[in-house]
């Protein structure tokens, strides 16, 4: 592997560069390296050939309009899951390769493994789980809530750009230089500069730190956009529960994430300019460092898990044609898990030597967190219950998570004793734990929102036989790689191991090989299902022409798809929880309004791509030490910003006539539909009007 | 959305007299703890002390003259966020001072 501590002064032009840090022989690393440069030039020359530069750039990388951001932030994400998938790839295949006497000691050498493993951790979490989650909000809360883009679209546009510097700087890192190889969350003193000095945790900090200021934003954004933009009429307890969710994951988002900031600047400090935060030495304290990461890192699990239950409870409730069973009971769940996440983060490191009341204080809080999450269960459960099932692929997914996330918060509950952990900390059952609620409970929900949602943002439905194939890849896939991971963690493996040592392994890597394999087939088959659709996107089998095409409850379904840019023509009146279910049914759903008045829109900006990837070469200065990049790049930032603080030139209006022309073929396309409730008027007729002793419903 | 015209509606915005109330206010509050620890003039204990209540007395400062809160009804999802802060911050602090607590007798470090 590369060297790159061994330059001590750096240069002043090129600050610790030199061509020993891109690895030209790494038997593993170059081959990729080359055939991502050939990829990339390709992909280049395709768009300049093809002349999509000025589209694309006017459209798209200059735009405010929260579904295009959000459909950026899934590509990214999808991108970024085939990146990190490929690292576990590697994991499995050496493990598997590590433990037998006739391959020998497998491929990888020490310090590359950790930098796979960190670099895995670091791309699921930060960039393929997050984006993605992001994406999804970005597409479809807005929509939800009546609202025509969130509250500050400009801010909307650079949140997406640092978190991109972000994901570019892990990337960068493959090729020039190295990544942290320390774990996904840089404990201290490992990570401080006596044992790392090399720029692998330099990298880790700056892609952490600039993606994650970018989600501190998009958690300002989206708080103030749920709390100020709703539709008239939606009260708080109207709003659907995706929205909720995603609200109250944003204000977890808006407290931790400073808490992230803080301490990677702190982290900085001690490796740039020799502080003692986080150092055994001079009054430093390395367990402040995992005392706070995880201050942040356990809300940071709610907060990925949270939306993906929302979107678990949109996906049952219109599939099973029901209103959601429990929901106000769910909401104050979510309320409840906002709050509790607060009071668990011990439990990451119950060995680390607190006392007894310290331990069992934060052991039955943790258990006590698995109640509000056991409540949603039952609320997803039964509103299955005496339901018309419809089992979609989303439903596939749903169902896959119930099982597969019941079996996680069990293995959870085991390890929210304070005794077990002084077995189990550090072995590959807690990996295995995580991997089961995070694959099970997150992964799977927002394949279930993304299967749903797909045909909203895109205007094309998936196709539904791949998709439950690739269900049923991962399903299996997933108990196939970690049961025998949870046995092998029982028994005594501890995570992270470069080299197993023990024969009686040897069958369970075996095994879990299988199961990343069958897992690599569910996004193979993924990937083909997305590009089997698009292409087969005007054949009326796949084309949703009525921006409707599950007959569903919310207001997101109540436009075309994908939306216009103004996203709805006429806001509607929120009478209902189910605002659109309820419009079918008082037959006033896809009406024309008496008028249309026109809209005010924000106005693309350059300002969030310049902005955002000016932070690309001053995070990259600073992992050199190229000062002048960074001082360059600094200034350059500061420039654009005072020029955007001086343009005035930031909306516009859509006027009359071009909405009723867009409205009226989008109407036109909705007349005539005869609604699931009416082929099904006798299941219906018990269903009472959510709201009949609402005082705050008036009439319009 | 034209920064130069949207304010958020039933918001004070407060009056320079406020703004210079509190400027003076924060700088006093930063510098008594700046005195104290630079010349060593009181105990330790004292010391400590001082920081800390003139650290929640700058939390509030910057609140009521910078932030204009205020009881007021129309204010409730500013109390309200307030009020959630708090308590966050409350549960962090009071949460990682009795963690270190435990560990520094436990691991006998600090001894």
């Amino acid at each position: 592997m590369v060297q790159t501590d061994l330059i001590k002064d750096p240069h002043v032009l090129t600050g610790k560069l030199h061509w020993g840090v891109i690895p030209f022989h790494d038997p593993v690393v170059a081959p990729v390296m080359f055939a991502a440069i050939l990829g990339g030039l390709a992909l280049l020359a395709l768009i300049t050939y093809k002349g999509w530069w000025g589209y694309l750039w006017k459209e798209w990388f200059t735009s405010v309009d929260h579904k295009k951001i959000g459909i950026m932030y899934c590509i990214v994400a999808l991108v970024m899951l085939v990146r990190g998938f490929s690292d576990a790839i590697l994991m499995r295949t050496h493990q598997a390769l590590a433990t037998s006497d006739a391959f020998g000691e497998g491929y990888l050498p020490p310090e590359h493994y950790d930098q796979i493993f960190t670099a895995h951790g670091v791309i699921m979490i930060f960039f393929v789980a997050t984006p993605l989650m992001v994406g999804i909000m970005n597409v479809i809360m807005p929509l939800q809530i009546g609202a025509r883009d969130v509250a500050y679209p400009f801010l909307n546009s650079l949140s997406f750009y640092l978190f991109l510097v972000g994901a570019l700087l892990v990337n960068i890192s493959l090729f020039v230089g190295e990544f942290a190889a320390t774990g996904w969350l840089a404990y201290t003193p490992l990570s401080g500069i006596e044992y790392s000095p090399g720029v692998g945790v330099d990298y880790w900090i700056w892609a952490l730190q600039i993606s994650g200021i970018g989600t501190t934003l998009t958690a300002v954004n989206f708080v103030a956009t749920i709390l100020k933009m709703r539709a008239p009429g939606m009260t708080m307890m109207k709003m659907p529960v995706f929205t909720w969710t995603t609200f109250c994951a944003n204000v977890i988002a808006l407290v931790i994430f400073p808490i992230l900031t803080v301490a990677i600047a702190q982290l900085t400090l001690d490796r740039y300019l020799d502080f003692n935060f986080f150092t055994n030495d001079d009054g430093g304290n390395q367990m402040m460092w995992v005392n706070l990461i995880w201050a942040w890192g356990h809300p940071e699990v709610y907060f990925l898990v949270l939306p993906a239950f929302g979107m678990i409870s949109e996906v049952t409730a219109t599939f099973s044609r029901k209103r959601l069973f429990g929901y106000v009971s769910l909401i104050w769940a979510t309320i409840a898990i906002m709050l509790l996440s607060f009071l668990v983060w011990l439990h990451h490191f119950f060995t680390m030597g607190s006392g007894a009341s310290v331990n069992a204080f934060f052991g039955i809080m943790t258990m006590i967190i698995g109640i509000p999450t056991g409540v949603k269960l039952y609320n997803w459960i039964f509103t299955m219950y005496k339901g018309r099932v419809e089992l979609t692929a989303s439903m596939w997914w749903v169902i896959a998570m119930l099982i597969t996330f019941t079996v996680g918060g069990m293995t959870g509950v085991m390890l929210s004793i304070p005794a077990n952990d002084f077995v189990l900390h550090n072995s590959m059952f807690v990996p295995a734990h995580f991997h089961n609620v995070i694959i099970g409970g997150a992964v799977y929900g927002y394949f279930a929102g993304f299967t749903y949602w797909f045909p909203k943002a895109t205007g094309v439905k998936l196709n539904e036989t791949l998709g439950k194939w690739s269900v049923a890849l991962w399903f299996f896939g997933y108990f196939f790689a970690w049961i025998p991971l949870y046995y092998t963690g029982f028994d005594g493996m501890t995570r992270r191991l470069q080299y197993v040592d023990n024969p009686d392994w040897q069958l369970p890597m075996y095994i879990a090989l299988i199961g990343v394999a069958m897992i690599a087939a569910g996004i193979g088959t993924q990937v083909i299902n997305i590009a089997w659709s698009i292409y087969k996107r005007n054949d009326p089998q796949y084309k949703d022409v009525t921006g409707d095409p599950w007959d569903a409850h919310t207001l997101e379904w109540y436009t075309t798809s994908p939306p216009q840019f103004y996203n709805f023509g006429d806001v509607p009146y929120i009478k209902d929880r189910d605002p659109l279910l309820n419009m079918k049914q008082e037959g006033i759903a896809y009406k024309r309004p008496e008028k249309y008045s026109r809209i005010h829109m924000p106005k693309n900006t350059w300002a969030g791509p310049v902005l955002g990837l000016l932070t690309l070469p001053m995070g990259f200065g600073f992992v050199w030490h190229i000062w002048w990049m960074v001082i360059a790049s600094v200034a350059a930032i500061f420039a654009c910003w005072v020029k955007l603080n001086f343009e005035r030139d930031k909306d516009y209006y859509v006027e009359v006539p071009e909405v009723e022309r867009i409205e009226d073929e989008f109407l036109k396309s909705n007349e005539g539909r005869s609604f699931y409730f009416e082929k099904h008027a006798k299941y219906y007729k018990k269903w009472k009007p959510t709201d009949q002793n609402d005082s705050s419903v008036v009439a319009k | 959305m034209s920064s130069s015209e949207t304010g958020p509606g039933g918001q004070a915005h407060g009056s320079v007299k406020e703004y210079v109330i509190g400027l003076i206010l924060s700088i006093v509050l930063t510098i008594i703890p700046f005195y104290l620890v630079m010349s060593g003039v009181g105990s330790d204990t004292f010391t400590v002390i001082t920081i800390v209540v003139a650290a929640i007395a700058q939390v509030l400062v910057q609140m009521v003259f910078f932030l204009h809160m205020n009881g007021s009804s129309e204010q409730t999802w500013l109390t309200a966020s307030a009020v959630y802060t708090v308590f966050i911050l409350l549960f962090v602090i009071v949460g990682s001072l009795w963690i270190f607590e435990h560990l520094n007798h436990n691991m006998l470090m600090g001894h």
